[in-house]
C-alpha cells in the first residue's frame, strides 16, 4: 500500500511517500507565496523519485501550517499528532520531541504507542522559531548556514535582553556598534532561543529519549546552547526535518 | 491600582496582576516563587505610599509566559494552585493565563 | 537644530521644540523640569510654578545620559534659563536613571498619569501611550493617579517600532504613513498576523500580489488598531480618553482606534510625546514643595 504525507511548513513542504510501511522517497520545495503550488511540485518529485504515478497513492494527508492547501490532500492531521507519529516510525524509543521549525516551537510528550500525552506550543510569535534565529543572522549579515558554527567560536558570554525578534535585531545592531565581537553576539543570540525552548519542554516534562527535529535542528548553534541549557544528550534523527510528513503518511496507511 | 505586569503577543496574553491596594509587603510572594520573578519595590506609583508592593522584575517581565512555565504544567493546571498565589495571604495577585 | 532629511532613513520623525512666547521664568517661581528618556526619543519639559515654561522632544542617542543632557539644552536654547537654576528634576521612562542631574526617577506610568491630566484635564480616565518601543494603558482618577495600568514592552507589535519597519519596508516617510493609510476606497481586511516579523512577511506576499502601498498600510495600521483595543480590554476604557505618544501622531491607527472603541481622543495643542516628562516635572515641583515644608 502506498500513500503519501505533505508537510507544508511556513519555510518548506515536505513530502514522503511511504510504501508497506518502508520510506520510498522524500522530496522538499520551498514554500513561497503560493504553498498549493510548492506542495504540487514536491509531491510530483516525491513520486518520480519513488517511481509511482499518482494513481497508485491510496491515500495523502497533509500537516503542518499549510496544511489546508494542498487540493490533492484526502485529509489532514494535527502537526503534533503527526510530529509523535513521525518520531514513533523513526525512533520508537523517544519520549519527548522538541520540535523547532521557521515559525512555530513545539514540545510533545509521547508514549511507547506514539501517542500524544501532553503537548506546548509557541506560534505567531517569531522569538520562539526559526525565524528569530533568521532575522538575527541577517542583522548581523552572517549566512544562514554559517550562523550555527560561527557562534560556537564565541569566547565570552554577552547578555541579550530583548525578547522580540524586533527589538532583538536593534539590540544587535546596538551591541555591534559597541564593538561586541560578532561570535559572541551570535552566541548569546542562540543561548535566547535555546533558553525559549528549554522552558517549553519543561512544560511537558523531560523524559528520555529527548529528540530534536525541525530545520532548527541543522543548526549546530542552537543543538548545542539546549543541549547545555537542558543538561542532556538530544537524538537528532537523520530525516529532522521529515518527522511531519513521515508521520502524515504513517497515519495515511494506518486509516486505510 | 491594579499593576499588569507581562506582554501580551503574537502567542497570547501573559500578564501577572498585583492589586496594590490589596498587597501588604509581606514578600511571601517572592519567596514562594521558585522561579524568582517576584520581588519587593516601592511604591512608584503612589508617591505617598510608605509600604513596599509586590511587582515583577524587570528581567522576568518580557519573558514570563517562559519564566512561569515549570509551574503550569501543560496538562492543565488551577491558577488557584500556583505558588505566589497560594502565598499571597490577602490575595492581590492573580494571573491571566 | 532640526536635522536635514537623510537618504533613506524613512522612521526619522520630525523633533520638537518650544517656548511659551508669554512666560519670563524670571517671575521667582518654582521652576522645576522632567526629563522622560524613552528608548525611541527624549523629551525635557521645563515648568514654572507648575505653567509649561519650554520643551524640547528629539530622538534619543546611544547613550541615556548624553540624550537626557542633549535634550535640556536643547529646551533651554535661547531662553537665558540654565540647568542650575532648576530647583528639581524628575527623570522617567525607560532611561530615567541615567538622568545625571534628575533629584529623583519616577515611574513612567505615574509621570504619564499625572501629564495626562495636566495636558487632557482632570475628565480624563484612561491614557493611552503608544510609544516608540512600548504601549502603555493607563487608568487614573481626577487627581491623576494611576487606578490600574499594563505596560507592553516586550512585543514591538503595537509600537512605533512595528510602524517603523513598515515605513522601511513600504519606503514612506513615517510621518506620511497615517495619512497614506487613509486613502483607499474600501477598508482591506487586517493583516493577520501580529507578530511584526510574520506581518512583514505577510505584507511583502501582498505587495507581490500587486497591492498598492496604501492598501498595504490601511492593513497594517487597522491591525495595529485591533490589537490595541484588545489589550486596552484588560484594564477597561473610560472615557475620557486620551492618546499620547509617537503614535498618537498617526491619523491612520488614531482613526481606526477610535472608531473601534467608539470614543474621541481629547485633543491637545502640545506635544502629545511629552506627557510623561510634564508628569516629571510637576511630581519635581511637588517633591520641592515637599521638602522645602
Amino acid at each position: 500500500m502506498i500513500t503519501a504525507g505533505i508537510d507544508c511548513g511556513a519555510k518548506n513542504v515536505k513530502v514522503v511517500i511511504l510504501n508497506d510501511g518502508k520510506v520510498a522517497s522524500k522530496a522538499t520545495a520551498p514554500a513561497g507565496i503560493d504553498t498549493a503550488s510548492a506542495a504540487e511540485k514536491a509531491y510530483d518529485d516525491a513520486l518520480k523519485a519513488a517511481g509511482c504515478g499518482r494513481e497508485a497513492v491510496v491515500k495523502i494527508i497533509a500537516t503542518g501550517s499549510g496544511k489546508n492547501e494542498p487540493r490533492f490532500k484526502n485529509d489532514i492531521v494535527t502537526e503534533v499528532g503527526a510530529d509523535a507519529r513521525g518520531i514513533h516510525f523513526t525512533s520508537p524509543n523517544v519520549r519527548t520531541v522538541i520540535d523547532v521549525g521557521a515559525e512555530e516551537g513545539r514540545a510533545i510528550k509521547v508514549d511507547e504507542n506514539g501517542k500524544v500525552v501532553d503537548f506546548a506550543v509557541n506560534e505567531k510569535c517569531a522569538a520562539g522559531a526559526g525565524a528569530f534565529t533568521e532575522a538575527m543572522a541577517r542583522a548581523l549579515e552572517i549566512p544562514l548556514e554559517e550562523f550555527g558554527p560561527f557562534s560556537l567560536t564565541s569566547t565570552q558570554e554577552v547578555p541579550m535582553n530583548a525578547q522580540c525578534a524586533v527589538f532583538a535585531e536593534s539590540e544587535v545592531v546596538s551591541l555591534v556598534h559597541r564593538k561586541i565581537p560578532k561570535q559572541d553576539i551570535a552566541r548569546a543570540i542562540h543561548n535566547a532561543i535555546a533558553d525559549r525552548i528549554t522552558s517549553m519542554v519543561r512544560m511537558v516534562g523531560i523524559t528520555p529519549e529527548v529528540a530534536l527535529i525541525g530545520g532548527v535542528a541543522n543548526n549546530v548553534g542552537f543543538v548545542v546552547s539546549l543541549k547545555e541549557d537542558l543538561e542532556l544528550d538530544l537524538m537528532i534523527p537523520e530525516d529532522r526535518e521529515y518527522i511531519g510528513a513521515i508521520g502524515a503518511a504513517c497515519i495515511a496507511a494506518g486509516s486505510q | 491600582m491594579k499593576a499588569n505586569y507581562g506582554y501580551k503577543d503574537g502567542s497570547g496574553d501573559f500578564f501577572i496582576t498585583v492589586d496594590t491596594d490589596l498587597c501588604n509587603g509581606c514578600g511571601d510572594c517572592t519567596t514562594a516563587c521558585p522561579a524568582g520573578v517576584l520581588e519587593l519595590v516601592e511604591n512608584g506609583y503612589d508617591i505617598d505610599a510608605e509600604t513596599p508592593i509586590a511587582a515583577v522584575m524587570k528581567e522576568h517581565s518580557k519573558k514570563i509566559k517562559y519564566s512561569c512555565m515549570p509551574c503550569k504544567p501543560a496538562a492543565g493546571y488551577a491558577i488557584a494552585d500556583l505558588p505566589c498565589v497560594k502565598a499571597c495571604s490577602p490575595g492581590a495577585m492573580e494571573h491571566s493565563w | 537644530m532640526a536635522e536635514v532629511q537623510k537618504g533613506k532613513e524613512y522612521w526619522r520623525w520630525t523633533e520638537s521644540r518650544w517656548t511659551s512666547p508669554d512666560m519670563d521664568w524670571k517671575s521667582g517661581g518654582i521652576i522645576s523640569a522632567g526629563v522622560d528618556v524613552g528608548s525611541v526619543s527624549t523629551q525635557a519639559v521645563v515648568m514654572v510654578d507648575g505653567k509649561l515654561y519650554c520643551y524640547a522632544n528629539m530622538r534619543t542617542g546611544s547613550d541615556s545620559p548624553e540624550s537626557a543632557n542633549n535634550a535640556m539644552k536643547w529646551a533651554l536654547e535661547g531662553t537665558g534659563l540654565s540647568r542650575d537654576k532648576i530647583h528639581a528634576t524628575v527623570g522617567t521612562g525607560y532611561g530615567r536613571v541615567n538622568v545625571p542631574f534628575a533629584t529623583k526617577a519616577i515611574t513612567e506610568i505615574a509621570c504619564h498619569a499625572r501629564g495626562g491630566n495636566f495636558m487632557y484635564g482632570p475628565q480624563v480616565r484612561t491614557i493611552l501611550d503608544m510609544g516608540g518601543q512600548d504601549c502603555k494603558a493607563i487608568r487614573c482618577d481626577e487627581k491623576g493617579k494611576v487606578t490600574a495600568f499594563l505596560m507592553n514592552d516586550k512585543c514591538a507589535a503595537g509600537t512605533g517600532r512595528g510602524m517603523e519597519v513598515f515605513s522601511d519596508l513600504l519606503g514612506v516617510h513615517i510621518n506620511d504613513v497615517g495619512a497614506m493609510s487613509l486613502q483607499v476606497a474600501e477598508e482591506p481586511p487586517p493583516v493577520s498576523s501580529t507578530c511584526v516579523v510574520f506581518a512583514k512577511s505577510e505584507a511583502s506576499g501582498l505587495l507581490r500580489q500587486g497591492w498598492p502601498k496604501e492598501k498595504v498600510l490601511a492593513a497594517y495600521c487597522s491591525a495595529m488598531a485591533h490589537r490595541i483595543v484588545t489589550l486596552l480590554e484588560r484594564i477597561g476604557v473610560e472615557k475620557e480618553f486620551a492618546i499620547t505618544g509617537g503614535i498618537s501622531k498617526n491619523v491612520g491607527v488614531v482613526s481606526r482606534l477610535s472608531k473601534e472603541l467608539s470614543v474621541t481622543p481629547l485633543k491637545t495643542d502640545l506635544d502629545p510625546q511629552i506627557a510623561g516628562a510634564i508628569g516629571g516635572a510637576l511630581f519635581a515641583k511637588a517633591l520641592y514643595e515637599k521638602k522645602g515644608k
